[in-house]
């Protein structure tokens, strides 16, 4: 397995949805490629960032709107 | 608002989930604010990616709550009320958008390139082809704990990272890894392949590693 090619595959890898073969390549290559290591870390990095976001609050006006609906539907 | 429901959890367990239902159908306004402070924005973030406009995407999230409302003294609790809000929502943000999912699969099959930069590997005629060229090759990002000076910026990095991502990698992105919904769930409520809702978290994963990428090299 190239690098080029791993870097397309690590969603697929971290999902558990590569096939044995595959994934016994992609694993073989890591072992013996720091790039593709650091890649791999990065990406996980990435995700977990991703996990941390947490949405702004909505704007006050469009809560209050919200929440008139919740009072009319009453 | 009282706290007491504990909606700051996405996964909402379904002893939980039994007594905030009883609480909206006993009309407990304090239930239904939490359910809007836990929800909206996350509502907002994927109705957005259907519509042209941010006036759009909260009409869309208005009438999903709206729906809720009418719908929660017959909600039989067959699928999470999460889920089941967020279907509402998708379909009628899907109503409400322009674009045709036809040419949205055909957008997702038509892409064939890499995500990460073709420059950053070794030509065919090299001894390594397919491999980081030695300058290119990636680093460790840094730990960087939540709460710290670099954990605040990398955090903004993404957001725009993410509110920058084509509307459907930015719709998956954030059911998957914002909102930490699993595959199977993502999948049924977009109606898309198991491959193509791969396709969109990877590109978009990518995208969102590319910039944070670029500002810590900036930034070391």
């Amino acid at each position: 397995m190239d690098c080029d090619e791993l870097v397309e595959l690590v969603t697929a890898y971290l999902d558990g949805s590569l096939d044995p073969d595959t994934r016994a390549r992609f694993d073989e290559h890591l072992l013996e490629c720091d790039g593709c290591e650091n890649y791999l870390q990065q990406f996980r990095s990435t995700v977990a960032t991703l996990g941390a976001i947490r949405d702004d609050e909505i704007e006050p006006a469009f809560r209050d709107r919200l929440l008139d609906a919740f009072k009319n539907w009453r | 608002m009282t706290g007491y429901y504990h909606l700051a959890e996405m996964t909402i367990t379904s002893a939980d989930e039994s007594d905030l239902i009883a609480a909206l159908r006993a009309r407990d306004e304090s239930a239904f604010a939490a359910l809007v402070d836990t929800h909206a924005a996350s509502m907002l973030r994927v109705a957005r990616g259907y519509v042209a406009t941010r006036e759009i995407a909260e009409e869309v999230v208005q009438e999903a709550w709206i729906a809720l409302l009418k719908g929660i003294d017959t909600f039989e609790g067959r699928s999470s009320l999460r889920t089941w809000l967020f279907t509402v929502l998708i379909n009628i943000a899907k109503k409400r958008g322009m674009r045709e999912r036809k040419d949205i699969d055909v957008q997702i099959a038509a892409f064939t390139g890499g995500t990460v930069d073709p420059s950053r590997f070794r030509d065919a005629d090299d001894r390594w082809p397919g491999h980081w060229k030695a300058d290119e090759m990636p680093s460790r990002f840094p730990e960087s704990p939540e709460g710290s000076v670099l954990g605040d910026e990398l955090m903004a990095v993404t957001r725009d990272a993410l509110d920058e991502l084509p509307e459907r990698q930015r719709v998956v992105v954030t059911m998957r890894d914002v909102l930490d919904m699993d595959s199977e769930e993502v999948r049924k409520l977009l109606d898309i392949s198991v491959a193509n809702q791969r396709v969109l978290l990877h590109r978009g994963r990518a995208a969102v590693r590319q910039a944070l990428e670029d500002y810590l090299k900036d930034a070391m």
